[in-house]
């Protein structure tokens, strides 16, 4: 069965689940719907980073607002997350800017945003801090430990330090955060744009004190996430419940583009520090890193980012001697959070342009000193987790090196206004450590009349997940992908498959509805649906998370299995800079990914694709002006995401190498992808012959930085 | 059709109307999103005042009535991931002419936002759309 039968959907391009609905202007995202006496709600925010609150005047007349703070959580007034240091609204204390404080709404939007406007707020001012180095209060320390550093820079020739930089990043998705909450029931269903309907349900119950089968949660079509609906879903659907439970009515809270980039989550900021020992031959001897990432005013996830961030840093090279030292810190500026790779953009980022350095140093080839480096099959990660079979490194390093015809094009645009540069990274699938047998995820498969029923709380965001879920699941039934429906993400239907991130939603949660069809089919044994219907009424399988048996890890120590699975990638990119204003444009990426298998190619491509874009913003563009602790540019019009003039031809090559625990083979593929283009672009202004080590690598930053020559 | 003459289109669309299909992104026309065709040259429908449309033909999403080769093509190329933005770039791509080369087309989608695709699987989908077209 499975893998080992012919399969039908798996590997086809199938037609997208809901994809006539999104191409007609039927599917429905959460500000298509409105119910029945709805309201309209704001958020009124805090105008200062760090400070007391002391006096708040409306200055409207109430009749028809329902107003709420603090004091009106029924629950405890928090974001339950990790950590429950959150206020949902803030109490006396404000620890950045556009916090949420207070409450409003309205049947009338106009009405309301006049209101808005007359609300005036006294505060006394603190000082705050902005700067990571001088925060006092640090969320998390990781430190991981392989070997004996000091005896690996022994071994040492030389030597190579490095200080990389990143900025901020918007996730961007074209639709904002909303969502709807309505009182019903005794309880409260909020309908939201949102990764994670268990985080959300978590949350509410919480915050209004209400037991598990009164609060519901239900996707509605998701415009995006990239992770910037993983955890701040909690917080907007708290303010509409708060507002639904007071006024006992339907609330939207649905943000404007401007409110979304100046309150909601980012890509963490961070300073990577890189200490290398090397041999003159360019073997990897020791390597010591410093991770400082900023994660704002409150924990979020900021222990889970630097933990994968950590995990990452040495980028995907084997070395006996290694020492990583990460830390998250707080800052009053607004918390950070998930972002599309979560950690290991930042630290590849450091790690690639760090190998480049390297090699510049020594004056020898840099893909022959990443060919001589790359993890081999058996090697051991950083946190001593022996890699598999379906270690890919230099396998992906060649394609790429060799698609692209890297070498003739590096030498022909030597002296050149172009430039190309190369990128090697690999990226950990499913939750980090031991998260996934502590998440314990469930998914369930329930016998219809004519094929099964898809019930898991993964949702559709536009990676293709009730596509690619149905076949594995029509495959490992036997049965066609048009026979398998996916039923809604709705907490009360489905069972909780964790949340979806981490690029885990294929290859962990579709590992557990492979298992549900398996056992589907032999209980079925050769009987029809129908047959089986009419004779025992109904059929519903629930597996649960069950991993790979000798999976090991100590979240103490750092050390074992920190991933069950890895993927692989190279990039090369070129680029061409204009010589006045030294603006750089990207040309050409070539992308080799081996993902496992690709379940269905279409999609695959489109996350690489994707991914890839969302990445050359982060390396050129996309660039977060914070002043006094506020996003200064929370618009389109100056906060630059890739259009179709800025972004290259992104030539992508899938490659597979299965994961023997992965449904068909397959690794996770959504976040890989936006972890080597900004080091390859990078590298690629660095073959122009300037020492650019922080982006985005703006004009501005590229002619401030030192020429190669000078800096060696 | 009657509605306020300031109302920004987007809302006389989607409120008085009930054509959800169009977007809002943004709000300030930056992300296209709210594309719709005014006597069949696409516009944001945000910067729109219900005033300036009066008298034309506007086409939204709901217009092409699933029968578009574009839509079809965006279905099966992976044109539309999240779908936010597609409504409005398979409008902004049906505004486009039919010779035009890939530098055209990418002038043509240059005012439409799609955070998820790339660009690369809607550059595949037009392409397959006209390939269909000359059929
Ligand atoms: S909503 Fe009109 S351009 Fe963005
Ligand atoms: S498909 Fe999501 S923004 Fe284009």
């Amino acid at each position: 069965m499975g893998a080992t039968e012919k399969s039908r959907a798996v590997g086809r391009n199938v037609p997208r689940k809901e994809g006539l609905d999104k191409v007609t202007g039927a599917a429905k995202y959460v500000d298509d719907l409105t119910f029945p006496g709805m309201l309209h709600g704001r958020t009124i925010r805090s105008t200062i980073a760090a400070g007391e609150i002391e006096n708040i005047h409306l200055g409207f007349a109430r009749k028809g607002f329902t107003i709420a703070d603090c004091r009106d959580v029924p629950g405890r007034n928090v974001v339950a997350l990790i950590e429950l240091d959150q206020p949902c609204l803030a109490e006396r204390r404000v620890r950045h800017f556009a916090e949420p404080i207070l409450l409003l709404a309205h049947e009338d939007r106009e009405r309301l945003l006049e209101a808005e406007s007359l609300v005036a707020i006294d505060y006394r001012e603190e000082t705050p801090i902005y700067d990571p180095e001088k925060s006092d209060h640090c969320f998390k320390e990781i430190r991981i430990e392989k070997g004996d550093l000091a005896r690996g820079f022994a071994e040492a020739d030389v030597v190579v330090e490095g200080e990389y930089r990143v900025g901020l990043q918007e996730q961007l998705y074209i639709e904002p955060n909303g969502v709807i909450a309505v009182p019903e029931n005794g309880g409260i269903t909020v309908y939201g744009s949102l990764q994670c309907p268990y985080y959300v349900h978590r949350a509410l119950r919480v915050l209004l004190g209400l037991s598990d089968d009164k609060v519901r949660v239900v996707q509605t079509e998701t415009g995006g996430g990239f992770g910037g609906k993983e955890e701040y879903p909690s917080m907007i659907a708290g303010h509409a419940a708060i507002l639904a439970w007071k006024s006992r009515r339907p609330v939207k809270l649905v943000y404007d583009r401007v409110e979304d980039m100046v309150a909601t989550t980012k890509r963490h900021p961070g300073v990577i520090r890189h200490s290398t020992g090397v041999t003159r031959d360019g073997t990897l001897t020791a390597i010591k890193i410093d991770v400082l990432l900023d994660g704002g005013a409150y924990m979020t996830l900021s222990p889970v980012v630097l933990s994968r961030g950590v995990i990452h840093a040495t980028g995907p090279y084997r070395c006996d001697h290694v020492r990583i030292q990460g830390r998250v810190v707080a800052t009053n500026t607004p918390p950070n959070g998930a972002f599309r790779g979560f950690g290991a953009p930042q630290t590849q980022f450091a790690a690639e342009v760090h190998m480049e350095r390297i090699a510049e140093t020594l004056g020898i080839d840099s893909v022959r000193l990443r060919e001589k480096n790359a993890f081999r099959p058996g090697d051991t990660t950083s946190t001593g987790q022996k890699l598999g079979r379906d270690t890919s490194a230099l396998r992906v390093l060649r394609e790429a090196v060799s698609r692209s015809d890297f070498r003739a094009k590096r030498r022909a645009y030597r002296g050149t206004n172009r430039g190309i540069g190369l990128a090697l990274f690999f990226h950990g699938s499913g939750f980090t450590g031991g998260g996934e047998v502590k998440l314990a995820s469930k998914a369930s498969l329930e016998l219809t009349e004519t094929g099964a029923r898809i019930l898991v709380a993964s949702t559709e965001i536009g990676q293709g997940t009730r596509t690619m879920h149905a076949q594995i699941v029509a495959d490992t039934l036997g049965i066609p992908y048009d026979a398998v429906e996916v039923a809604a993400a709705d907490t009360a239907r489905v069972p909780d498959s964790g949340p979806t991130v981490a690029s885990r939603t294929c290859m962990v949660v579709g590992k557990i509805l492979e298992r549900c069809a398996q056992e589907m089919r032999r209980e079925l044994g050769g009987r029809s649906a129908q047959d089986y219907l009419a004779e025992r009424g109904s059929l519903v399988v629930t597996k649960e998370y069950s991993g790979p048996d000798g999976l090991y890890w100590d979240d103490e120590t750092y050390r074992g299995d920190a991933y069950g699975a890895f993927g692989w990638g190279c990039d090369v990119i070129e680029v061409e800079r204009d010589p006045e204003t030294w603006q750089i444009r990207p040309t050409r990426v070539t992308a080799v990914c081996e993902i496992g298998k690709a379940i269905h190619p279409v999609l695959a491509r489109g996350q690489i694709e994707g991914g890839t874009a969302q990445a050359v913003g982060y390396a050129l563009l996309e660039e977060v002006a914070m002043r006094d602790g506020r996003m200064a540019n929370a618009q389109l019009t100056n906060y630059l995401v890739p259009t179709t003039l800025d972004t290259p031809e992104i030539d992508v090559t899938i490659l597979e190498n299965p994961y023997e625990h992965g449904p068909f083979g397959a690794k996770g593929v959504g976040e890989m992808p936006i972890d080597g283009p900004a080091p390859a672009i990078v590298n690629a202004i660095r073959s122009l012959g300037v020492d650019v080590r922080s982006i985005p690598a703006t004009p501005e930053r590229i002619l401030e930085a030192p020429s190669l020559s000078a800096s060696r | 059709m009657q509605a306020p003459p300031m109302k920004r289109l987007l809302d006389v669309l989607r409120e008085e109307c009930g054509l959800t299909g169009t977007k809002e992104g943004c709000g300030e026309g930056e992300c296209g999103a709210c594309t719709v065709l005014l006597d069949g040259m696409p516009v944001n429908s945000c910067l729109i005042p219900f005033a300036q449309a009066q008298g034309s033909v506007v086409t939204t999403i709901e217009g092409l009535e699933g029968r578009h080769p574009l839509q079809d093509a965006f279905v099966v190329e992976g044109g539309a991931q999240c779908g936010i933005c597609t409504p409005g770039m398979i409008l902004a791509a049906a505004a486009i002419p039919r010779g035009a080369t890939l530098d055209e087309i990418r002038l043509g989608l240059a005012g439409n936002i799609c955070r998820c695709t790339g660009y690369t699987s809607i550059y595949r989908a037009i392409e397959k759309a006209r390939s269909r077209r000359h059929r």
